[in-house]
């Protein structure tokens, strides 16, 4: 099946992604994936090809283009090839929502420029040690004092698995201004590398996105200017309601995109290996478990590319997101394991791109909020 | 587990002891270092040694070959126990690499061979592997291309010279001898043997230590074999019937992975059981969601019936029937539990499940390698289809 969403422009800016990921990511995301970290000068080298701010204004050195199609693009093409960890995404497709919608005129100047040439690497910090798809559950404060000078926000608690954690200069952080007011209570308040008392623990060894630095963050006594608020006291809880169907639609581009990806891998394994004489493709069950496979994976582009259009017209519904964020992805856990399985052995070594992708996809149904937290979002806007 | 031990009239007096007494070992010698052994991609060979003198690895062999007796239950038994304290995929494929290098040479083998090679194994002095796949075969054993072709000389100087390369070999690296599936005759089942060669043998070489996705405290070898010479003294049993020896290890194989199946799936339910009481999530503890609760038992259930069901096939092998075919079928529905259970564990973890060193994690990686080891699903339902007279 065709799919339709694209035109030109975005088929030029797929082979610029393709270009730039096939110079400077494929030769060396093997490197970076022992060192848990990708390198600030890639950021820096995309940033000036233009994809980390083709969404920003163009008054602040951005493309202008608001257009998810561009962001899905991007996703896309470092899925395709295993890069599993630059993480772009948060930047591109979280933080840069956030920032486009609330921060005021003073913070674009401020931070948009850098935003756009990747010498600012950014990131979002929602999950606490206690509290991770449960987010009125944080006990990060932030405590505004005003008869010290400058009024500020004394920000104290920590925060944990924060993609993009040791890399990130600047994070958007969800805190409460008021202990009190629950939901209401929450806002978010920027960070930057280099205020006192702001520091990060060790870079965080998963199972998988094994180049994607993680970390956690501490916040002893930070002091905040409040000019480093987003958007207005109180309301970060509903920012995040608003953000986080586009953070989920990139999840499901990646879903999509991985099942496409491992497919395509799969087909061409199971015709070249043989076993007991003849390719793997020849035994039916090989036939039938791929057909499977492909047929789910069509389905569930043809979903994505719907949402994609969606979000672009402003009517993306939180309901679709969810239910594309647990089907898509449990879809590519299904696939990936299948496809390892028509491996064999060989799809249990770690040097085959087939098993990183195993290990990178057992994070899909967990972040960015759980299959179990997708449901309850679900079977709640079907008014259960 | 101990409620279920109860109620399983499998398990005698006898075999709780033997249970406990994997348990106790994994609590002292094995738990405090496993994540460094996980860590370091292998085991050190002291703890062969300790094992040994515990009583622990010749459990399951015959006396008369330096073993400490008992059958098949026995070793699950043994191997309950283990698990049942975290052990994991790649220790127990290790520290029992025996349970596949021996059981031909015990069999089939002569006076010599359970000498040099048997005895000093069981008393942890010896590491030995069983080299059966190759580069081109996975689960094709009749596809087996490595050549051993037999040199004649004078009296007693007759020899073999083995040429071709071993892949996913467990021990491997660390071995002392390799028993080693080789072609002597023609193509197919019939032309097969089993050699043993020392890993000390000019031309023997490990050309890589493979690195896996889980079973990390296991080393995994590639090998390979140019002009190596090797006894005619070597040769397990008769010449060409090396298909037929490693057949008859099948059952016990694959029950040996079916016991570390369920053994995941028990530890990484009662992993998560324990976790989803204690963590709190929207004010209340996990377990408080119908769903959490629903999914804990659907992982008892699956780890149960697989526990079940492989202790009845491995009483049915003690009892003398054949159940190859049961066998695959115990294989799959326990390695099935195994990966669903650990999967579902990680998922109540959330993002802690996702972190190295996790325990849950462990499981979820090692379990991954038990649908494909050992003969992949796909193969031995094949195999059990011809088997039960499905096939056409």
């Amino acid at each position: 099946m065709q799919r339709t969403i694209f035109d030109a422009d975005h088929d030029a800016f797929r082979d610029t992604v393709r270009a730039f990921l096939d110079k400077h990511v494929v030769p060396h995301h093997e490197e970076w994936e022992k060192a848990g970290i990708v390198p600030r000068e890639l950021w820096e080298e995309a940033g000036a090809l233009g994809l980390l701010g083709f969404m920003m204004p163009e008054e602040y050195g951005g493309g202008g283009v608001q257009d998810f199609r561009y962001n899905a693009i991007l996703q896309e093409e470092l899925t395709k090839i295993g890069a599993s960890g630059v993480g772009f995404a948060l930047h591109t497709d979280l933080v840069s929502g956030y920032l486009l919608s609330y921060a005021n005129d003073e913070q674009k100047a401020r931070w948009f420029p850098t935003f756009c040439t990747g010498e600012m690497i950014t990131a979002i910090a929602m999950t606490e040690p206690g509290a991770g798809s449960d987010l009125q559950g944080m006990t990060t404060t932030a405590k505004l004092v005003t008869n010290d000078g400058d009024p500020y926000y004394l920000v104290n608690g920590s925060k944990t698995f924060i993609s993009n954690g040791i890399n990130a200069d600047l994070v958007v952080v969800a805190c409460k201004t008021d202990t009190e007011a629950g939901a209401q209570g929450i806002s978010l308040v920027v960070l930057e590398r280099g205020m006192e008392g702001f520091e990060r623990g060790r870079n965080l060894d998963k199972i998988g996105l094994k180049a994607q630095d993680t970390a956690e963050l501490f916040f002893d006594n930070v002091k905040v200017p409040v000019a480093n608020l987003l958007g207005d006291e109180g309301k970060g809880f509903i920012y995040l309601m608003e953000k986080l169907p586009q953070e989920r639609l990139t999840l499901c581009v990646v879903a999509a995109a991985a099942c496409r990806s491992v497919i395509d891998q799969t087909v061409a394994y199971v015709q070249e290996r043989k076993a007991f004489g003849k390719p793997i493709s020849a035994f039916q069950n090989t036939r039938f478990t791929l057909a499977e496979l492909e047929t789910e994976a069509r389905i569930a582009q043809v979903w994505v590319d719907r949402c994609i259009t969606e979000l672009n017209a402003g009517t993306l519904s939180i309901d679709d997101a969810a239910a594309g964020k647990w089907w898509t992805t449990e879809l590519q856990k299904k696939t990936v394991d299948a496809c390892l399985q028509l491996h064999g052995g060989y799809g249990y070594m770690s040097e085959y791109p087939i098993a990183k992708a195993y290990l990178d996809t057992r994070i899909q149904t967990i972040y960015g909020g759980t299959t179990e937290i997708m449901k309850e979002i679900v079977g709640r806007m079907m008014g259960l | 587990m101990s409620d279920l031990d109860r109620l399983d009239h499998r398990f005698t007096p006898e075999r709780l002891a033997l249970k406990e007494a994997g348990a106790e070992f994994t609590r002292r010698e094995i738990a405090p270092h496993l994540q460094q052994w996980e860590d370091d991609g292998i085991l050190p060979r002291e703890l062969h040694k300790a094992a040994a003198a515990q009583g622990l690895l010749a459990v399951g062999y015959p006396e008369e070959a330096g073993g400490e007796g008992g059958d098949l239950l026995d070793v699950c038994a043994l191997q309950e126990g283990f698990m049942a304290e975290g052990a994991s995929g790649g220790l127990i494929a290790s520290l029992f690499t025996h349970g596949i290098s021996l059981p031909h040479m015990i069999a089939h083998g002569s006076a010599y061979l359970v000498d040099t090679f048997v005895r000093p194994t069981l008393a942890g002095e010896l590491i030995g592997s069983l080299a059966v796949t190759e580069p081109g075969g996975g689960s094709d054993v009749a596809g087996i291309t490595t050549r051993a072709e037999l040199i004649r000389g004078d009296d007693g100087d007759s020899h073999y010279l083995i040429n071709g390369s071993k892949t996913f070999i467990t021990s491997g690296v660390r071995a002392d001898f390799v028993t080693t599936a080789v072609r002597t005759g023609g193509p197919g089942h019939g032309g097969v043997s089993l050699i043993v060669v020392p890993t000390d043998s000019p031309g023997f070489s490990v050309t890589r230590k493979l690195d896996k996705m889980g079973w990390h405290a296991s080393d995994t070898a590639e090998l390979a074999y140019v002009d190596v010479r090797v006894p005619v003294k070597n040769l397990v049993g008769e010449v060409d019937k090396g298909f037929y020896y490693i057949a008859e290890c099948f059952v016990s194989e694959r029950i040996a992975l079916a016991l570390m199946g369920y053994g995941h799936a028990f530890r990484a339910l009662e992993l998560a059981a324990a976790y989803t009481k204690e963590r709190e999530t929207f004010g209340k503890p996990l377990a408080a969601n119908q769903v959490v609760r629903a999914k804990l038992v659907e992982m008892r259930r699956r780890a149960e019936v697989a526990r079940i069901y492989t202790l009845d096939v491995a009483a049915r092998h003690v009892a003398g029937e054949d159940v190859i075919a049961e066998a695959c079928l115990a294989k799959q529905t326990a390695v099935e539990a195994a990966v669903d259970v650990t999967n579902d564990a990680v998922q109540l973890f959330g993002g802690t499940g996702y972190m190295h060193g996790s325990e849950v994690e462990r499981h979820y990686r090692d379990a991954r390698l038990l649908p494909i080891g050992g003969g992949a699903t796909e193969v031995l339902t094949d195999l059990a289809a011809r088997l039960l007279g499905y096939a056409s």
